[in-house]
């Protein structure tokens, strides 16, 4: 879970850089996606070592998901009569009590991610266009309830880093210094959230065109 | 004050067992929790019907003997205590009260709210102890401990072995339990040597009891009687992870 | 209820000669057991605190079979645990002039000249290597900046010797011995059976060679046969039903053995600790004590006048009586326990006791917090004044604490010689069931240091001795088995057939209040004989009209406690028979009649400097008096004023 989770972190995090890059301009953003692409070239063939990271990403959603499923299968085993009475907790953090649902509810919405932005199935543009026309086609001011649906979305990611990030330092045996390790996890779940929210709120608010 | 119990009345491990509607009246709220429950079983015992069981012996927070899932709060509602350090104070006429024993099945429930808790004592016998047989020890003052580990491993030592942890962990995982034994004797000069295999052997154990998987929510530390933290946790699995990548 | 006088009896086993030779010799004439015999010799050992979870630890790792039992659910339950002040040891790290002889005289002259010197000699010279021993366990006891251990003065003792782990000292005692135990469990050298109960012991051609137990889960009546019987079951301070002790602690174990032959010494012998939270209703269970060192900054009084109601602090200055303070001007509120304890009972007995019933007195911090600040008061006694909040809803910090003395430890037990053997060959005797180490009252963390000295110095020499005849000990008779399991079985079958209207708890709540009463604090002839007569009648009571619901086939609590108590009535008979019988006033036995013009408690060292040891016999007790000499710490009566 936690070796898994700690290879999404760090995906996002340059995720994170990418999409940023969009208020560069139209040319630096369609650039850098370009350039995912040949990096490596001539040496690997062209979109290898991006192929080779996408075959990593899945594998890490696979094993996080498979952990979690083993996790929650192994809870289930070890409590097989639940309590009657509505069992309060008594620890602090929603974002700790979502974890599991949580990352069902971002799981869908990954795959939505991807048949909007990359494979351009469920975006306006659709594949042809460049990734730049894209991106501001997804989050036109028109489509708001799409970005609604995103800013709701990256929030769960950022409930999910918050609990996650600091958890997987816990189980790695990282995290003796509870309270600044605790701080540590909540400002990078923050950065990345505020990160991934200020692209499309810039595009649907007109201030990137 | 009066007050509606509904207690978990089981009468052995092949029973179904169910909730039973009680009601009690002139409830001091003075009294402890387990002495209103006393009032209760005497009650009961004069009609002829089974009193409650339920496990208590010092009645001062100290045994980790009492065990009782309150209103789905392990313990009860107020921190840092034991049900037995529990008053009725922090209840009202006319409350209902949920009571119920602890849910894991490595604690399978002997009679209505009293379980087994053996599994603890075997993940203790798989390595919670330092091995010095009596009349072996060097003298006391041979090793000086810093304060500051000395005070750290006596935090961890306080637990108790009531099972709160386990019982309010929504996987059912006995971490922290196991962590405050490995934390306590990991932190001493006196428990380096066998640092490595202790924390290899008891979280074995603890898988092996059937505890669910820790997933650190916190949950355990927040009801814990002792107020065991969860830093502990985190170096039981750092020596844990050492301990497996030494030996492969 | 009558007595006659048997023969005296002595301690054959204390070797002669200088006090600090004695237990040398001992082990050096102690047999040893040849180690592939040690494999073959099973060794009982009821109750799993300190003084029996070390002993069956240490016994596991000499390599003999040992089973270990416990009524609770886990060995690490028993309540040693909740001791909380501390451990004597006379390693003298302060240098500040303590030593083995030290401790001895302070513990000789505390048991107010009612120990034997040889024991307690020994006790005070094992007293170091059980520190040795705990710190190389990982009890984590407190310690200084420089790494070493910290300790301090406890109980009124001059000198700092007391170890500790902050208020905690019994748990980190009894989770060091537990995790030995557990090791020799996992080892396979001790079996535990957690949740059994001793109900009888097996006597066999005049040895002690086994147990029956009732398995508490199933109702089982199992037997358990061995070589030897260890008993470390504690105290019976419970036969007051309100004390300190655990809800299930309990004389059963030991009472069996006394009906079987083991004599049992001093049982009027009781302490009486004086800070203890005071009773809040009918309903009350148990009590919880206080830390002793409350008394270091508490100021203890009670209004001047009879019946004031008004609220603590409504009573104006000159109307409140800071007694112990008037009466003991040199030592104040640091008097010992049960002098303390006594002028509580005292202001209480004359109508000025405060809180519900009259049974109370106030320790007042006030003063201190003007002095020291609230912060500092907090920083010190924070942990006990929460405790004291949940308990009882009020703070401590804005009204005075209430404060009544309670029932905490018990000096008398069955009577062993200096090997721990009980007068039945085979059985021996270890911690607070026994009687040996601290006379007629016992000194504040010696509780701790007695229990694991027998558990894992003593006994494991000792206990050797005999069993290197344990190839020659005749098979065990089966009729003796037999019987042991039929009086189980039939006392059970009993006591579930009596069918009455009254529950065991509110008859051990009765026999309680009597003993309280007339064989608590404060003893008097006609108090004793009023006492005497009333046990039995409603020992009658019981066995007429206790109601015990359910069957033995399950886990049932009513007939554990119902078993319980009808044990407590036979023992208060013969506790207050001993208290009759010893008309000085000697440690935490005071007699009425036995005081000076001060009221100060009088010993009588012509007639009573011996141990009465009681022998139960089918036509009633027989007092066998075990001499007491005194050959290094002279006889001196105490005062505190």
């Amino acid at each position: 879970m936690a070796v898994s989770g700690a290879v999404l972190v760090f995906f996002l995090v340059a995720h994170m850089a990418g999409n940023l890059k969009i208020f560069a301009g139209a040319e630096s953003f369609n650039g850098y996606a370009a350039w995912l692409r040949e990096v490596g070239y001539p040496l690997l063939p062209h979109r290898g070592l991006l192929t080779l990271l996408e075959a990593g990403l899945v594998v890490a959603i696979a094993a996080h998901m498979y952990s979690a499923i083993v996790l929650a299968r192994r809870a289930a085993h070890a409590r097989p009569v639940k309590y009657a009475a509505k069992v309060r907790s008594r620890a602090d953090g929603y974002a700790t009590r979502t974890m599991r649902w949580g990352g069902v509810i971002i799981f869908f919405f990954v795959i939505y991610h991807l048949l909007d932005m990359t494979f351009g199935v469920a975006n306006p543009e659709g594949h042809a266009a460049t990734p730049f026309d894209r991106m501001v086609a997804g989050f036109e001011p028109a489509r708001w309830y799409i970005t609604v649906f995103y800013v709701i979305s990256v929030v769960m990611v950022g409930l999910h880093l918050r609990h996650g990030l600091w958890s997987a330092l816990q189980t790695l045996g990282l995290a003796r210094r509870h309270p600044v390790l605790k701080a540590g996890a909540t400002g990078l779940s923050a950065l990345l959230t505020i990160g991934f929210l200020v692209v499309p709120l810039a595009i649907t608010f007109g201030v990137v065109r | 004050m009066n007050l509606t119990l509904k207690v978990w009345r089981q009468s052995g491990p092949d029973d179904d067992g169910r909730l039973v509607r009680y009601e009690i009246e002139d409830v001091s709220p003075d009294m402890s929790f387990l002495e209103m429950l006393d009032v209760l079983n005497e009650r009961l015992i004069l009609a002829g019907d089974d009193p409650v069981a339920f496990d208590h012996d010092c009645r001062e927070g100290i045994c980790g003997m009492c065990s009782m899932m309150i209103d789905g709060v392990a313990h009860g509602p107020q921190k840092n205590t034991t049900t037995c350090q529990l008053h009725m104070r922090h209840y009202k006429d006319g409350d209902t009260i949920v009571i119920e024993p602890w849910r894991a099945r490595p604690f399978p429930v002997v009679k209505d709210l009293v379980v087994d808790r053996s599994a603890f004592d075997r993940i203790i016998q798989a390595g919670g102890f330092i091995s010095v047989p009596a009349g072996s020890a060097p003298d006391a003052h041979a090793t000086p401990v810093p304060k500051l580990d000395a005070d750290a491993a006596f935090d961890a030592a306080t637990c108790i072995g009531c099972g709160a942890c386990v019982a309010a962990c929504p996987n059912g995982s006995a971490s922290l339990f196991t962590a405050a034994k490995i934390t306590h004797l990991g932190l001493l000069p006196q428990g380096q040597p066998e640092r490595g295999s202790r924390a290899r052997a008891m979280v074995e154990q603890m898988d092996e009891e059937g505890f669910g998987g820790c997933t650190n929510t916190g949950e355990c530390t927040a009801v814990c009687p002792k107020g065991i933290p969860l830093d502990t946790i985190a170096r039981m699995n750092a020596d844990y992870l050492r301990a497996s990548r030494k030996s492969g | 209820m009558n007595y006659r006088e048997g023969e005296p009896i002595k301690d054959t086993k204390a070797p002669e000669g200088p006090i600090e030779d004695r237990w040398e010799k001992r082990k050096f004439s102690a047999r040893l057991v040849n180690p592939a015999n040690k494999r073959k010799i099973n060794v009982i050992v009821v109750g799993t605190g300190l003084a029996g979870g070390s002993a069956a630890a240490t016994l596991g790792e000499l390599g003999y079979k040992v089973k270990s039992f416990c009524y609770q659910d886990s060995p690490r339950r028993a309540h040693s645990i909740a001791a909380q002040g501390g451990i004597n040891a006379a390693k003298n790290y302060r240098g500040d002039g303590d030593s083995i002889y030290r401790l001895f005289y302070d513990t000789v002259k505390g048991g107010d000249f009612r120990a034997r010197e040889s024991n307690v000699y020994r006790l005070a010279q094992v007293s170091v290597n059980i520190i040795d021993q705990a710190v190389a366990q990982g009890v984590p006891f407190a310690r200084e900046y420089g790494g070493l251990l910290d300790t301090r003065s406890f109980g009124g003792a001059q000198v700092s010797r007391t170890f500790y782990a902050r208020g905690q000292t019994g748990q980190q005692l009894l989770l060091g011995a537990y995790s030995a135990l557990e090791r020799q469990i996992a080892a396979g050298t001790v079996e535990m059976h957690t949740r059994h109960e001793m109900l009888e012991l097996i006597v066999s051609d005049g040895r002690a060679r086994g147990v029956v137990v009732r398995d508490m889960v199933t109702g089982e009546v199992e037997t358990h046969l061995a070589d030897a019987v260890v008993l470390a079951t504690g105290g019976y301070g419970n036969v007051f039903f309100l004390s300190t002790n655990a809800k299930g602690c309990n004389t059963t174990a030991i009472w069996r053995a006394h009906q079987k032959g083991a004599m049992f010494a001093n049982p009027c012998y009781t302490q009486i600790h004086p800070t203890c939270i005071p009773v809040s209703g009918e309903y009350q269970s148990k009590l919880t004590l206080m830390s002793e060192s409350l008394r270091n900054d508490g100021r203890v009084w009670v209004p001047l006048h009879k019946g004031d109601q008004r609220p603590a602090g409504e009573i104006p200055e000159d109307e409140r009586d800071y007694y112990l303070e008037r009466i003991y001007p040199a030592f104040g509120n640091l008097v010992p326990r049960d002098i303390a304890s006594r002028a509580a009972k005292n202001v209480c007995d004359e109508g000025r006791g405060v809180g519900p019933g009259g049974l109370g007195v106030y320790l007042d911090f006030a003063d201190a917090i003007a002095r020291l600040g609230r912060e500092a008061v907090e920083k010190k006694y924070g942990n006990l004044f929460e405790m004291y909040e949940r308990i009882t809803g009020e703070d401590p910090y804005t009204q005075p604490m209430r404060i009544y003395p309670a029932v905490h430890y018990t000096m008398g037990g069955l009577w062993v010689d200096y090997d721990l053997q009980s007068s039945i060959p085979g059985l021996f005797v270890i911690g607070e069931a026994n009687f040996s180490d601290h006379g007629a009252n016992r000194l504040g963390a010696s509780a701790l240091m007695q229990g694991l000295a027998d558990g894992y110095f003593v006994l494991p020499t000792t206990i050797g001795d005999y069993l290197a005849d344990a190839h020659r000990f005749d098979a065990i008779d089966d009729q003796q088995v037999a019987e042991a399991e039929i009086a189980v079985k039939n006392r059970i079958e009993k006591l579930l057939s009596v069918n009455g209207t009254r529950t065991a708890d509110s008859f051990h709540r009765e026999l309680g209040k009597l003993m309280w009463d007339y064989c608590g604090m404060e003893r008097t002839e006609e108090g004793l004989r009023k006492a005497l007569e009333r046990i039995p009648e409603l020992r009658a009571e019981f066995w007429r009209d206790v109601k015990v619901s359910g069957v033995n086939e399950e886990l049932n609590q009513a007939l554990e406690r119902a078993g319980r108590v009808a044990d407590f009535f036979d023992l208060a008979e013969l506790m207050c028979l001993d208290a009759l019988h010893r008309t000085e006033s000697c440690g935490g036995h005071f007699r009425a009649e036995s005081q000076d013009a001060d009221g100060e408690a009088l010993r009588d060292d012509e007639h009573f400097a011996y141990v009465a040891a009681w022998e139960s016999t089918p036509d009633g007790p027989v007092l066998h008096k075990e001499d007491l000499q005194y050959e290094y710490v002279k006889m001196t009566q105490r005062s505190y004023k």
